[in-house]
């Protein structure tokens, strides 16, 4: 009863984004500052991840959407500190994990972090899990590594991962090898290694694309009530504004490596200002009516070693603009509290209305 | 080209919820493929059946699109496989047997003329644009193949035809001279679509069309596709487990659990009043176009069960919450569809239709779902 009163109480104070309850608070648990990641390929330099900025409180999920080639896993994969170099290189920025830049630890410090402080669900459950050992040996490696855990303890402590991620028997399913359980099941299990160690936050890069609408449904559930037990910020990496609309809080929108539009969940889906994410949302057909035809983003995704100096979304923009204001680069400017947006105005339809807070 | 003759459909069988109406391109009547799988001893004669497909039957119209919705392994694709003949549909000794009918005449019983007028006109587009193109064949070559095998055409008669067909799906004739990794993946679907378009096909097989592009391409290339369908009056078998692509897409729509059509009908009339359960389920496990909009899940308990001798009643029976009544006849032989509305039949049970149940109690609500 006490539990009751205490969640409707809950409710009413922080019901952000209409999921219910929200865990979000104040402190913030990883920010990014102007991270910049390059490429050296025989085409030139491709900018990824091109001066990107955010900040993730805890308990708080931020969606990065974007088309492939938008540079969304290669900010997350920065943060990871997993970019191969030669070719890759972090240019500039700073990743600031509970305070401190880990961008200057050592390589061996960063092992401790990485999986640890900050873990990453996989995309696909079959290539993130090691056909040749069992259950218990991948979640148990990272168990190992981060608590320094042995033998039936650390089996012990495997099986409480499994069991957080609601995997049925899991004492006996720990002994399994990947093959014998099911995609959602070993989807499961890739989410109770990312989990296992407590981290601060969690980066999930498309973790339901392969899996059936059922089984995913159940899949973001899960991720919620993780969160609401331990707090942590995730980091939901979708291309699908569906996911977008059932799991985050906030959400920051990826074109060419730049952050195009970043906002509240409820803000970007009622009052969208940029030309990207108003054709992303409305290019996807409803399920809750007949929808006429849709609206399509007409060309491309743009080559990253091949750029608009200016804009990098004015050739697709539906709306008229002068070449001139195509070669400005835009800036991230905030018109609303906690709404930014690239101001360009080939690719803003209300760009005059806040021509104020641009300096161009 | 196309024979204009009135075509004869006094041959096919009837069955529920499927009519000669609108010049049926294809027609499926009980089809079935059983596989037989071992038991694991190795006794003779030892055998499992698995029940990949048991016993549909729909109809394609000319011009209409119809929808096989289901999660993996409901049959879906074994389905469009017997469609476009990769596959036979079984006609065992134990299996009953059923046959698939083009335009009208039995497929088993076509003439080599008929059986080459049919496979021109079923083509099929894959699921992932990345492995269904030859990375050795430049896209000219790939376009082109159907026709050298199918038509007399010149090599300078191709070539112009592929070019027409890459402009119409939207690329540029000269692009035909490239190889497939220069293509980006919606382009690469793109020629899949003309690849399949080559031979002026009365009917294509999609399979996932949509599910490997990005969301922003996926608008394009289902605009294109109904934009091809319109012009060329084509109709499509459309299998997604995307039901907003389904309700965008299709006229008909079938949805498919375990190897056997649950709901089938006019597209809106089962979003409009979805009555089997499972139909509910996956509606209800959609994801939202707004975050407003929060539908409680109903949530089927267990996995999707194994198609190896699935129950001999319905198939449904094990996942349903609903209670099940161990000795009513549906626990011992296949309940049938039934009309419940205007064009919309279901597989109607006790214990698997949302009709006069109270299901509160098995949604979760959004409260429940942080508590559990």
């Amino acid at each position: 009863m006490v539990e009751k009163a205490s969640k409707k109480n809950n409710n009413e104070s922080i019901d952000r984004d209409g999921f219910g309850p929200s865990t979000v608070q104040d402190e913030v648990v990883l920010e990014l500052k102007n991270l910049q990641t390059h490429f050296t390929t025989k085409w030139g330099t491709v900018k990824a991840c091109d001066g990107v900025s955010y900040a993730v409180r805890k308990g708080e999920t931020l969606g990065v959407v974007g088309e492939s080639g938008s540079g969304k896993s290669v900010t997350a994969l920065s943060i990871m500190r997993l970019i191969q170099s030669p070719p890759g290189l972090i240019a500039g920025g700073e990743v600031i994990l509970n305070g401190r830049n880990i961008l200057e630890l050592s390589e061996k410090e960063m092992t401790r972090v990485r999986g640890g402080e900050i873990s990453m669900i996989l995309q696909d459950p079959m290539q993130a899990l090691n056909p040749v050992f069992d259950i218990d040996d991948q979640v148990g490696e990272a168990i190992g590594i981060h608590q320094g855990l042995k033998g039936k303890s650390r089996f012990e402590k495997v099986v409480d991962a499994l069991r957080k991620v609601r995997i049925p028997a899991p004492d006996t399913r720990a002994k399994d090898y990947p093959h014998q359980l099911s995609g959602g099941m070993r989807q499961r299990v890739v989410g109770a290694i990312g989990i296992s160690s407590n981290p601060s936050v969690i980066i999930a890069d498309e973790p339901t694309t392969s899996l059936d609408v059922t089984i995913q449904a159940a899949y973001l559930r899960l991720l919620k009530q993780i969160q609401s037990e331990t707090g942590a910020a995730i980091i939901f990496i979708t291309h699908d504004f569906g996911i977008v609309a059932k799991m985050c809080d906030r959400v920051a929108v990826m074109y060419a490596g730049r952050i195009v539009e970043m906002a509240d969940c409820r803000e970007i889906f009622n009052n969208p200002l940029h030309e990207y994410t108003k054709a992303l949302i409305g290019s996807v057909p409803k399920l809750e009516e007949k929808t006429g035809r849709l609206p399509q983003i007409e060309g491309q995704p743009p080559l990253l070693y091949n750029l608009p100096p200016g804009d990098a979304f004015a050739p697709r923009s539906p709306l008229e603009y002068d070449e001139k204001d195509a070669m400005i680069r835009p800036e991230l400017v905030e018109v609303k509290p906690g709404h930014f947006v690239q101001m360009s105005r080939c690719s803003v339809a209300d760009f005059d209305k806040y021509k104020d807070l641009v300096s161009y | 080209m196309t024979t204009t003759e009135k075509r004869d459909y006094s041959t096919v069988p009837s069955a529920i919820g499927c009519s000669n109406d609108g010049d049926p391109i294809i027609q499926v009547r009980n089809i079935r493929k059983w596989y037989q799988v071992n038991k694991g001893l190795p006794i003779i004669g030892s055998f499992d059946w698995l029940k990949a497909v048991d016993d549909v039957s729909f109809d394609v119209p000319a011009g209409k699109t119809i929808g096989l919705v289901g999660e993996s392994g409901c049959g879906k694709t074994t389905t469009a496989k017997m469609v476009l003949g990769l596959e036979n549909p079984s006609t065992d000794g134990e299996v009953p047997v059923g046959s698939i009918y083009f335009q009208g005449e039995d497929v088993t019983q076509l003439s080599g003329a008929g059986r080459r007028e049919m496979r021109r006109s079923v083509q099929a587009v894959f699921q992932d644009p990345w492995s269904s193109l030859n990375p050795r064949m430049r896209v000219n070559t790939i376009i082109s193949e159907p026709l050298e095998i199918n038509t007399t055409m010149t090599k300078k008669e191709r070539d112009t035809r592929a070019g027409d067909l890459l402009a119409e799906v939207g690329l540029n004739p000269y692009q035909g001279n490239l190889y497939p990794h220069e293509f980006s993946g919606g382009q690469r679907q793109r020629i899949g679509i003309a690849r399949a378009l080559a031979l002026n096909p009365k009917l294509i097989v999609l399979d996932e069309p949509v599910s490997a592009l990005d969301v922003s391409i996926r608008a394009q290339i289902m605009n294109l596709l109904v934009d091809l369908q319109n012009e060329h009056d084509l109709a499509y078998i459309l299998i997604a487990h995307n039901l907003a692509t389904v309700r965008y897409m299709c006229h008909r729509t079938a949805v498919m659990y375990l190897g056997v059509i649950q709901e089938y009908g006019d597209t809106e009339e089962i979003f409009a009043e979805p009555t089997h359960l499972y139909t509910n389920a996956l509606i209800s496990a959609a994801l939202p176009s707004h975050p407003d909009i929060q539908r409680d899940e109903i949530v089927l308990p267990g996995e999707v069960v194994s198609p190896v001798n699935p129950p001999v009643g319905d198939v449904f029976m094990t996942r349903t919450p609903l209670p099940v009544r161990k000795n009513h006849k549906y626990t011992k032989e296949r309940p049938p569809l039934v009309e419940v509305g205007k064009d919309h039949y279901v597989v109607e049970t006790p214990w698997s239709t949302v009709t006069g149940h109270d299901l509160s109690e098995f949604k979760l609500s959004v409260d429940q779902e942080m508590q559990e």
